[in-house]
C-alpha cells in the first residue's frame, strides 16, 4: 500500500479534488483533517512557502498545490484517468482549470460584500464566466467537461461549484440559475449524481454552518 | 493568406516575457516556427479569434489550433514534441517540484514587480520588501528541491523551469536601474549564480531583448499620463 497521506481541510474545494482523485482512482490514504486556527507542525514543514491546504504526503515527500497533485496523482496511478490522453486536449483542459480558477476571487469578493450593491456586481460578474463556460465547454450539450466521462476539468470546477453552493446559502442569493444557464445546471447535477462524486460531496448543512464560523471569527478579528 | 497547417506560429509581443519563454522553447527543440508580432493597443483579428477568452499573447497556433497559456503552452510543446531536450523532468515528484516553483513564479513573482515600478514613498518600499522577502524564499526552496551543483534545474539543458524564471530575471539590471532596487544580488547566491550564467547562454542572448529597449520600456509604463 503506497504511504500516503493527505493533509486538508474537508471544507475546501481545494482538498475536495484531490480527495475526489483518489477515490476515482481507488487509492487508499491516511486523511489528515488540519484545523486552519492551528496548523499542524507537519503541514508547517511539508508546506513552509504556503504554508496552505492540501498537501499530498507520498512516502515522506510533500507535494502542494491541488492541480499539481491532481497532475501528480495522475500519472503515478493511470487507472481511471483524469487528464486527456492527446497534448492538445490536455492543453484544453489546463485551460479551462485555469480559467476556472479567475472566479475564485469574486467569489470571495462575493462573500465579503457588506451590501446589495456590491453582492450584485460580484455575481455579475460571476454570470460573465458562467457564460463562457456555457457557450464553450458545454456548447455541444456533452454530459461532462470530460465528454461521456468526468475528467479532471469537471473535478476542478465541480470542486468550486460545491463551494459556490455554500456561498448561495450563505448570501441568499441563486448565483447557478436553471434559466439563465441551462447546459451548466444540468452539468452540476449530473456531477453531482457520479456514484463516488455524490458519496464524497460535502453535507450541505454542514458547510454553511463552517463558512458561517469561519466568517464570523475573520471579521472579529478584523 | 492561410497558413499551412503543420506549421507553427506564435503570436506574441517583443516586451511580454510570456512571450519569450516560449520562443526561447521552440527554439530550444528547434522547432521551426512563425512569428507574428502584436501590437497589444491594437490586437489583430486573429488574435482575437484564437484567444477569445483572454484576448492575450502569447497564442500558438500549431496545425491550425491555438493554445494559450504559457506555462500550458510549454507543457504542450514538451509532449507534442518530445524529442530531447525535455523541459520537464521525467521523474513525477520533479515535475511537481518544477510546477510548483513555475506557479511560484506567476502567481506571486510576477505580480510583485508592478507595485515597485508604479507605486512610491513607503508603498514602493514595501512592495520591495514583499519581494524581497519571495526571492528569499525562492533561494532556499530552489537549494532544497535542486540540490546538485549545475547549471541548469533541469540537468544539462534549459528546462521549463530555467526558462520560466530565466526570462523573468534576465533583465534584472534594467529593472533595478529603473525602480533604483536590487532585488537579485549576491544576499541569494544559488539565484544569483544562475541568472547570471543564464544571460550568458546564447540562446537567451537571441531571443530577449536587450537591456537599453528594456528600460526604455519599463521607464515609459512610469512615466506619468497626461490628464485626460
Amino acid at each position: 500500500m503506497a504511504d500516503l497521506k493527505l493533509h486538508g481541510f474537508w471544507y475546501s474545494p481545494y482538498t475536495m479534488r484531490v480527495v475526489w482523485t483518489l477515490k476515482l482512482k481507488g487509492i487508499s490514504y491516511e486523511n489528515i483533517e488540519e484545523d486552519r486556527y492551528n496548523k499542524s507542525p507537519q503541514l508547517l514543514e511539508y508546506n513552509p512557502v504556503h504554508k496552505k491546504t492540501p498537501v499530498l504526503v507520498h512516502g515522506g515527500k510533500p507535494i502542494c498545490e491541488s492541480m499539481v497533485i491532481v497532475e501528480y496523482i495522475d500519472e503515478l496511478w493511470p487507472q481511471n484517468p483524469l487528464l486527456p490522453h492527446d497534448p492538445y486536449q490536455r492543453a484544453q483542459a489546463k485551460f479551462w482549470i485555469a480559467y476556472a480558477e479567475q472566479m475564485v476571487p469574486v467569489k470571495t469578493a462575493m462573500i465579503f460584500s457588506t451590501n446589495a450593491e456590491e453582492k450584485e456586481k460580484a455575481v455579475e460578474k460571476t454570470w460573465e464566466h458562467f457564460k463562457i463556460l456555457e457557450d464553450h465547454c458545454l456548447a455541444d450539450k456533452r454530459e461532462f467537461f470530460g465528454g461521456e466521462k468526468i475528467n479532471i476539468v469537471d473535478i476542478a470546477i465541480g470542486s468550486l461549484f460545491a463551494f459556490l453552493v455554500t456561498i448561495e446559502d450563505l448570501k441568499q442569493v441563486k448565483i447557478l440559475v436553471a434559466e439563465k444557464f441551462p447546459r451548466l445546471h444540468l452539468w452540476f447535477d449530473n456531477f453531482k449524481n457520479v456514484p463516488i462524486i455524490k458519496e464524497n460531496f460535502p453535507d450541505r448543512e454542514k458547510m454553511l454552518a463552517t463558512m458561517k464560523y469561519i466568517l464570523q471569527r475573520r471579521l472579529a478579528s478584523s | 493568406m492561410e497558413d499551412k497547417p503543420s506549421e507553427v506560429v506564435l503570436f506574441g509581443s517583443w516586451y511580454s516575457p510570456y512571450t519569450s519563454r516560449v520562443a526561447l522553447a521552440l527554439k530550444l527543440k528547434g522547432i521551426p516556427f512563425k512569428y507574428v508580432e502584436e501590437n497589444l493597443s491594437n490586437k489583430s483579428e486573429l488574435l482575437l479569434k484564437y484567444n477569445p477568452t483572454h484576448k492575450k499573447v502569447p497564442v500558438l497556433l500549431h496545425n491550425g489550433m491555438p493554445i494559450c497559456e504559457s506555462l500550458i503552452i510549454l507543457e504542450y510543446i514538451d509532449e507534442v514534441w518530445n524529442h530531447a531536450p525535455k523541459l520537464l523532468p521525467e521523474d513525477p515528484y520533479q515535475r511537481a517540484r518544477v510546477r510548483f516553483w513555475a506557479n511560484y513564479t506567476d502567481q506571486k513573482i510576477m505580480p510583485a514587480s508592478y507595485p515597485i515600478l508604479l507605486l512610491k514613498g513607503e508603498e514602493k518600499q514595501k512592495a520591495i520588501e514583499d519581494m524581497e522577502e519571495m526571492q528569499r524564499v525562492l533561494e532556499e526552496g530552489i537549494k532544497q528541491d535542486f540540490p546538485e551543483q549545475f547549471s541548469f534545474f533541469n540537468g544539462n539543458t534549459m528546462g521549463l523551469l530555467d526558462i520560466v524564471m530565466g526570462v523573468n530575471s534576465y533583465n534584472y539590471k534594467a529593472f533595478h536601474e529603473v525602480t533604483n532596487s536590487e532585488i537579485i544580488g549576491p544576499k541569494n547566491p544559488k539565484i544569483f549564480m544562475w541568472v547570471n550564467a543564464m544571460k550568458e547562454h546564447p540562446l537567451m542572448k537571441d531571443t530577449l531583448p536587450p537591456h537599453d529597449k528594456v528600460v526604455a520600456m519599463l521607464k515609459s509604463m512610469i512615466a506619468p499620463t497626461p490628464d485626460v
